[in-house]
């Protein structure tokens, strides 16, 4: 029989592409296999990892530690590049032969280029960078009332919808939260008709949590030709130097469009804060943009969001962009000249002055408190 | 060879966003710009242009007033636009909406040494899926985030920015490929551009134009043929207010650590 996206009741089981890429597994697959995990639970069905690429049984294993129950390999020397076509050929296969409710990936410039082909070629829905995921509605509606401006009656009401004038109770949907608008509005989004549910979900939001369990490894057979494959990857460079890892880090000091008076003596005192707490140096799109810092820096929507124990913001005003990318911190403190920056409004501690004279003697005082101790 | 370039009409969201009371968008408060990324994927295609003086055509879907971006672009050296326009076409999600623009630019007629171009992705949704699901539509071999385009005879070569490094891809025409504000500089209007531009072509296809299009169907388009839907919008709270510190001078720091040491931040 053919393939029905719309006959839900065939499909079953939470999958999640565990992203690799040269045979080393992508730190948010994790992420994702934890929060697969959870959705599992809440459903009460089974977790499973789909990983394709050339020789990969070796990283298949690890998956089971964060709570995988299955996952399907598929080997092939035509899978060891990521490419467009080929890795789409071989999940939407997979897909229309095994039928998962749920297929989650990374948003990462992979996930994000295959997801939305895979979700056009399977005729169903596919929400773009989550940042929140529930299927049970209770602590969905908690989720709303700790994350939102609603009012509770209004959250509590939530339970069923009017879906092309049907009514349609969304308890088993998978419900997608995700900004929109560059962070000034917050949707929640389902897919009430259609399977496998699919979203996207930006790294470094999801929190990765040991849940172990010994993974079964199948290999399904697949059908995979060289001429189902029309583009012809002819290098995969990484990049030389290595990359900020501002989204593992728990202190990151950022500096902003107010070191434009002194750019590199301004870097340079990001630089020594960072130092002195352990941290990485981490930017406003406004000094990536200007060529100041390289782009791997950058946190906000467009860049990277952070979650670190510590976020420092120097010279940041706080346009809603890069608010988004870092409100999340556990602690955050702002050192602006402009007393009526936004940054403050997010801060938990503010510092209304000139970043070039403060951070010096910012970076003084933690010497002295932590040897005071 | 031509190239077709797909746009869209944007809030601009980088500056004051107003929000409704219900936490839908206020779009009629806001300015109106051509998304970022797809002045990119113009750029690139006009420069394609320069090079091999190839025609270059500007697709778009929006409200009768998105003729105006397609004026500019056409000033800038677009040759021709297409507005694709219907009521039965509003409410589209991602699916939606890449099912209609298929069905034009097929309409229109892509020819194997045709490129389609897009912006990788739009600053109101941010959710880079529409390239790749037009691409899905037309059968087009497809290369995201496009952070170089060379093109010798049929066979375009692009580097693809990847958040490690970058792949080098070749693929044949017709292809799709969305662009990123990395590949290139957007140029000006030009004065004879503008001049100009009100005598360029500007073709407007309605549900009448594409209801006989295989993509076209009351279940695929529109609000009723979109996958997903939304259950709710909402703004998220700000957060409390923090202390400010009073001061910017060394006791001021003193006092900022002292608190981070004894809540055992440092």
């Amino acid at each position: 029989m053919a393939f029905n996206s719309a006959d839900i009741a065939a499909f079953k089981n939470v999958w999640v592409f565990c992203e690799q890429r040269q045979g080393v597994m992508m730190p948010t697959t994790f992420e994702l296999i934890s929060e697969g995990r959870k959705l599992a639970n809440e459903l009460g069905v089974e977790l499973c990892g789909i990983l394709l690429g050339d020789n990969v049984d070796g990283i298949a294993p690890e998956l089971g530690k964060y709570g995988a129950d299955k996952v399907y390999v598929y080997n092939s020397p035509l899978l060891k590049d990521y490419t467009t076509d080929g890795y789409t050929k071989v999940i939407v296969d997979a897909v229309e032969e095994i039928k998962p409710e749920i297929l989650l990936f990374g948003a990462s410039n992979i996930g994000r280029d295959l997801a939305p082909r895979c979700a056009a070629r399977l005729h169903t829905g596919l929400c773009a960078d989550c940042t929140h995921l529930d299927i049970d509605m209770p602590n969905y509606k908690g989720f709303l009332k700790e994350a939102s401006t609603l009012p509770a009656e209004r959250i509590d009401k939530l339970g069923t919808v009017m879906i092309n004038k049907e009514p349609h109770a969304v308890d088993r949907d998978l419900k997608m939260t995700r900004p929109a608008f560059g962070g000034h509005l917050m949707a929640s989004i389902i897919c009430p008709r259609f399977r496998p549910a699919m979203a996207t979900v930006r790294p470094g939001v999801m929190k990765k949590r040991e849940c172990p369990k010994t993974a079964e490894i199948i290999h399904p057979a697949f059908n995979l030709s060289a001429e189902d494959i029309q583009t012809n990857v002819t290098e995969t460079v990484k990049a030389a130097k290595k990359l900020v890892d501002l989204i593992g880090a728990d202190f990151i000091v950022s500096v902003g469009r107010g070191i434009s008076k002194d750019v590199e003596k301004g870097i340079e005192l990001g630089q020594a804060l960072a130092d002195e707490l352990g941290g990485v140096l981490g930017s406003s799109r406004a000094c990536v943009d200007a060529g100041w810092i390289t782009a791997d820096h950058q946190v906000g929507q467009t860049g990277k969001t952070v979650h670190p124990k510590v976020y420092v913001a120097l010279g940041i005003s706080g346009a809603i962009q890069h608010k988004a990318g870092m409100q999340e911190s556990e602690c955050i403190i702002a050192v602006n000249k402009n007393e009526n920056a936004p940054i403050f409004e997010v801060a938990d501690y503010g510092i209304v002055g000139d970043l070039f004279k403060v951070v010096p003697e910012l970076i003084e005082s933690i010497r002295a408190a932590k040897a005071a101790k | 060879m031509k190239i077709i370039v797909t746009v869209k009409q944007v809030p601009d969201t980088s500056g004051k966003v107003a929000v409704n009371p219900d936490g839908t968008l206020d779009r009629a408060s806001m300015q109106t710009i051509i998304n970022p990324n797809d002045m990119n994927a113009v750029e690139a295609a006009l420069s394609l242009k320069d090079e091999l003086g190839c025609k270059v055509i500007a697709f778009t879907m929006g409200p009768p007033p998105a003729e105006g971006m397609l004026r500019e672009l056409m000033a800038m050296g677009v040759d021709e636009g297409v507005l694709i326009t219907a009521r039965e076409f509003g409410g589209s999600d991602t699916y939606a909406t890449s099912q209609i623009l298929a069905a034009g630019i097929d309409t229109y007629g892509v020819e194997p040494d045709d490129i389609v171009l897009a912006g990788r992705q739009a600053i109101d949704g941010d959710t880079a899926q529409v390239g790749p699901q037009i691409a899905e539509k037309l059968h087009l071999p497809q290369i995201t985030y496009a952070g170089e385009i060379t093109k010798n005879g049929n066979e375009i070569t692009v580097k693809r920015i990847l958040e490690d490094g970058y792949m080098t891809i070749k693929v044949k025409t017709p292809c799709m490929i969305t662009c990123i504000k990395e590949l290139n500089q957007p140029r000006y209007m030009s004065v004879g551009g503008i001049f100009e531009c009100y005598q360029k072509p500007l073709v407007t296809m309605t549900y009448e134009t594409l209801k006989d299009h295989p993509l076209i169907d009351k279940t695929t388009i529109g609000l009723a043929g979109s996958p997903t839907n939304i259950l709710t919008s909402f703004t998220p709270p700000q957060k409390g207010a923090g202390m400010m510190l009073e001061g910017a001078g060394k006791e001021t720091t003193d006092k900022l650590a002292g608190i981070l040491a004894a809540k055992h931040i440092i």
